[in-house]
């Protein structure tokens, strides 16, 4: 159960070697976290994580999960509610892909959009009907500022986060008064595994401080939160830049 | 009428000698058998939709079916029909964490089972529905010349809630806590049968402070205290610090039936400590002046507008509250004796204004007491220092001296010191700070109250609890199917 702070105690992690997500657990196991499930595609990276947030202190489980696939989602997923109350799932999968070659191989584009849009509808419907039956648990979804308004520069993912950003909120909306907590986390960029390598956007930030942001959200309960806490202004003042302006705009 | 309701009475639990209350209203007279037969088709309670539930803190809410049984059979059925994801009684909701909600599963609202079955005004017991209210009780006995053996800060909890959680009073240096006056009580168990159990036994002392968690509490006698007036007679003085607190209850405690000292905890240096004492006893009759002597035993409460339901964030910063800490202190005479107050002047001053919660805003607020034994002073004293250093904004802690403790395995009290402090949920890196004083109590050998709690580490409590694997034994024995769960259970692993 979570306490008085929001804090859980048990989490599901879908995208299991994520920095962000990892970065979150971390904190969250120092506070009162015991129970993890870290979610994702079987690789010697999933087990490294699992080994890391078990040194820590906590019981972790590892558990193969493709948000390609989801028509496994509801068995894979629904073994992990079986064995106990999820207190918190961690909606953390997604791929940035590669826009410039994407645009000409649309097989790689809808792979992007497969794996952040309807893996994410999927595992999110799974995951929200499981919690109803708990009657509270929070899920928390990692969209990106990139879904507030597509870019020219990455309109491919931009777009696909904009559809699970669409799709979260809905569900919050639906799962009201239900006991469930839906939060939409929308970071600008963060210096991850993702980024690596790609020149930063200002306002970079770090996967520490998104989940020190989402720790902060879990207490207050809130829908959505956005990383730094600045970009909702920013992206507010974004959101009405005619589109003649937008497209010249060096973002 | 009369005779009929002791034939009742008679019929069903312990006999009643003794007079049974004349002119009580009808919804106190019970209109069934209170045994249920198990022929009998459920009937079905009132039962509401899923709607969010929390404690009085108003943190962590989750969903639960509510239930409202109004009879013993509705009760049997509905802990029969509670699902994978079991039951657990509720009554006034004045515990301030998770105690009485159980997400996911069945909430009892036990306050539709609200009957006075009998009163012996000479012998002076009552048994009751675990639904009544304790302001209830002190309605119908007060004009009687009874008063509840032991009631805590709020009139508004169940006597259900008041053996769940084992409570305790300002007189708890003297009489105990709340299971001490229970003579006996009906418990509905995960069978959905109804046992008869009397003080003494394993499931009494696993019942009286166990958190609703070995059946549901259907009735309870309980051993009530004569009072010749509804006044308190009250001394107050002032305590210049921690140090002068503490010599303070130390040496002359024992002359009072009531005592309970108010904290500033915002008071820093010199002044860390300093606080209000107010101890009294019932007044005798010649202690009224003439004209109140003609309705010595008159109950009288009263109750401002409730705090509206959408209260800003905030509201009790350290400065609002430091100044009221401030201005309570100095207000207060350095020393005055034998004060006419009322009852609820004396027990309950929150009472009078509905829905207080409310005022901390959306986060809601914890409540953290802990005691720790007479010889672990110097543990009070680190974590008064701590919380004064750490500003916590906290108005109306309060400190006061255990007696001796009761059986109850869970039950809370133990001779030491107890503080309650109220602290908004949301301010910054208290989650961390209140780990901190948990490790302190630990180390003292001290424990937190689980009718307070909301965040308890769950690792702390077996030290704090020694007859927790007793308990956890029992449940596996009785309830083998997890029938009775709460999220403070699942939280702490009950
Ligand atoms: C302003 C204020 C002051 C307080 N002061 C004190 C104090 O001085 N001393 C003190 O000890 N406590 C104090 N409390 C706490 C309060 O007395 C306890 O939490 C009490 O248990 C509340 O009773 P309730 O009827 O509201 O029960 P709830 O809060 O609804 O439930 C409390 C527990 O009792 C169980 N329970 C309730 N009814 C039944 C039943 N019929 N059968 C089995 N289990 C049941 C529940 O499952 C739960 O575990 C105070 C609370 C407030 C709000
Ligand atoms: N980094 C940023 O700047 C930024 C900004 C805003 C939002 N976000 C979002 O935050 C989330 C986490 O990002 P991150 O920065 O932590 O990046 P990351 O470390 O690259 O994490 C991405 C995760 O997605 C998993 N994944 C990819 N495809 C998958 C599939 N088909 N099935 C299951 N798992 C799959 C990856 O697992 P594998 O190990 O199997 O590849 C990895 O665990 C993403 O949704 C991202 O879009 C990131």
């Amino acid at each position: 159960m979570k306490d008085a702070f929001g804090t859980p105690q048990s989490l599901l992690v879908l995208g299991g070697t994520s920095d962000i997500a990892l970065a979150t657990a971390r904190r969250l196991i120092a506070r009162r976290t015991r129970t993890v499930w870290l979610a994702g595609r079987p690789s010697p990276d999933l087990d490294e994580a699992a080994a890391h947030l078990r040194g820590l202190g906590a019981d972790v489980r590892t558990v193969a999960f493709d948000a390609l696939a989801p028509a496994s989602h509801e068995t894979v997923l629904g073994k992990v509610f079986a064995e106990g109350d999820v207190d918190m799932v961690l909606l953390a999968f997604g791929v940035l892909g590669d826009q410039a070659n994407d645009e000409r191989d649309p097989v790689a584009a809808v792979r992007v959009a497969q794996t952040n849009y309807t893996g994410a509808v999927s595992a999110g419907l799974v995951c929200a009907r499981a919690l109803q039956v708990q009657g509270h648990g929070s899920l928390v979804v990692l969209s990106s500022v990139a879904g507030e308004r597509a870019r020219r520069a990455n309109f491919i993912y931009g777009s696909s986060k904009a559809g699970l950003d669409a799709f979260a909120q809905g569900l919050g909306d639906a799962l009201h008064r239900t006991g469930v907590h839906v939060m939409v986390v929308r970071p600008g960029f963060v210096r991850s595994r993702m980024t690596a390598g790609l020149p930063e956007a200002p306002l970079a930030t770090t996967p520490e401080a998104v989940a020190s942001a989402i720790e902060l959200g879990l207490r207050r309960r809130s829908e959505t939160v956005w990383v730094p806490g600045t970009l909702r202004l920013v992206m507010s003042a974004l959101r009405h830049v005619p589109r003649p302006l937008f497209r010249r705009l060096p973002l | 009428m009369r005779g009929a309701e002791r034939t009742q009475a008679n019929a069903t639990i312990c006999p009643f000698v003794g007079d049974i209350v004349a002119g009580m209203p009808a919804e106190t007279v019970p209109s069934t058998t209170l045994t249920p037969s198990p022929a009998a088709s459920p009937a079905s309670p009132a039962s509401l939709a899923s709607v969010p539930v929390t404690g009085w803190g108003r943190t962590a809410p989750t969903v639960a079916r509510l239930i409202r049984p109004c009879t013993y059979e509705e009760a049997a059925a509905a802990v029969r029909a509670c699902g994978a994801r079991g039951g657990i009684a509720r009554g006034l909701g004045r515990a301030y964490g998770d105690a009485a909600q159980n997400a996911g599963g069945a909430v009892l609202d036990m306050t539709g089972l609200d009957r006075i079955h009998a009163i012996d005004v000479d012998g002076g017991t009552v048994r009751c529905d675990a639904g009544v209210s304790l302001h209830r009780l002190m309605e119908v006995l007060l004009p009687l010349g009874w008063f509840v053996p032991v009631t805590p800060g709020t009139r508004y909890v169940t006597v259900g809630g008041a053996i769940g959680a084992d409570i305790h009073g300002k007189n708890h240096h003297v009489s105990g806590s709340f299971s001490r006056h229970v003579l006996s009580l009906e418990l509905l168990t995960a069978d959905g049968g109804i046992r008869t159990v009397s003080r003494g036994t394993p499931l009494f002392d696993a019942t009286t402070g166990g958190m609703g968690l070995t059946g549901v509490i259907l009735s309870a006698t309980v051993r009530l205290l004569p009072v010749e007036t509804s006044l308190m007679s009250v001394d107050t003085e002032r305590a210049r610090d921690l140090d002068d607190l503490m010599a303070r209850l130390t040496m002359t405690d024992d002359r009072y039936r009531y005592s309970v000292a108010w904290i500033d905890l915002l008071a820093r240096g010199a002044s860390t400590g300093r606080s209000v004492l107010t101890r009294g006893d019932h007044a005798p009759l010649d202690a009224l002046p003439t004209r109140a002597r003609r309705h010595p035993l008159e109950f009288r409460t009263r109750r401002l507008p409730a705090v509206p339901a959408h209260v800003p964030e905030g509201l009790l910063g350290r400065t609002t509250v430091g100044v009221f800490n401030a201005l309570w202190y100095r207000k207060t005479p350095r020393s005055r004796t034998g004060e006419l107050q009322r009852i609820s002047s004396f027990f309950h001053p929150l009472d009078g204004v509905p829905h207080w919660n409310r005022v901390y805003g959306r986060s809601g607020f914890v409540q953290y007491q802990f005691v720790v034994g007479y010889d672990r002073e110097e543990a009070l004293r680190r974590i008064v220092q701590r919380i004064s250093r750490h500003r916590c904004p906290s108005f109306l802690a309060v400190l006061k001296r255990f007696g001796e403790g009761d059986p109850g395995w869970l039950s809370f009290p133990m001779p030491g010191w107890t503080l309650a402090l109220d602290i908004p949920a949301g301010l910054p890196g208290l989650a961390a700070f209140l780990d901190e004083l948990d490790e302190e109590v630990a180390a003292a050998d001290g424990r937190v109250y689980l009718a307070k709690d909301a965040r308890l580490r769950p690792e702390l409590l077996a030290g704090m609890y020694p007859r927790l694997a007793e308990f956890r034994e029992l449940r596996r024995t009785l309830d083998p199917g997890g029938v009775f769960v709460s999220d403070l259970a699942r939280r702490l692993g009950l």
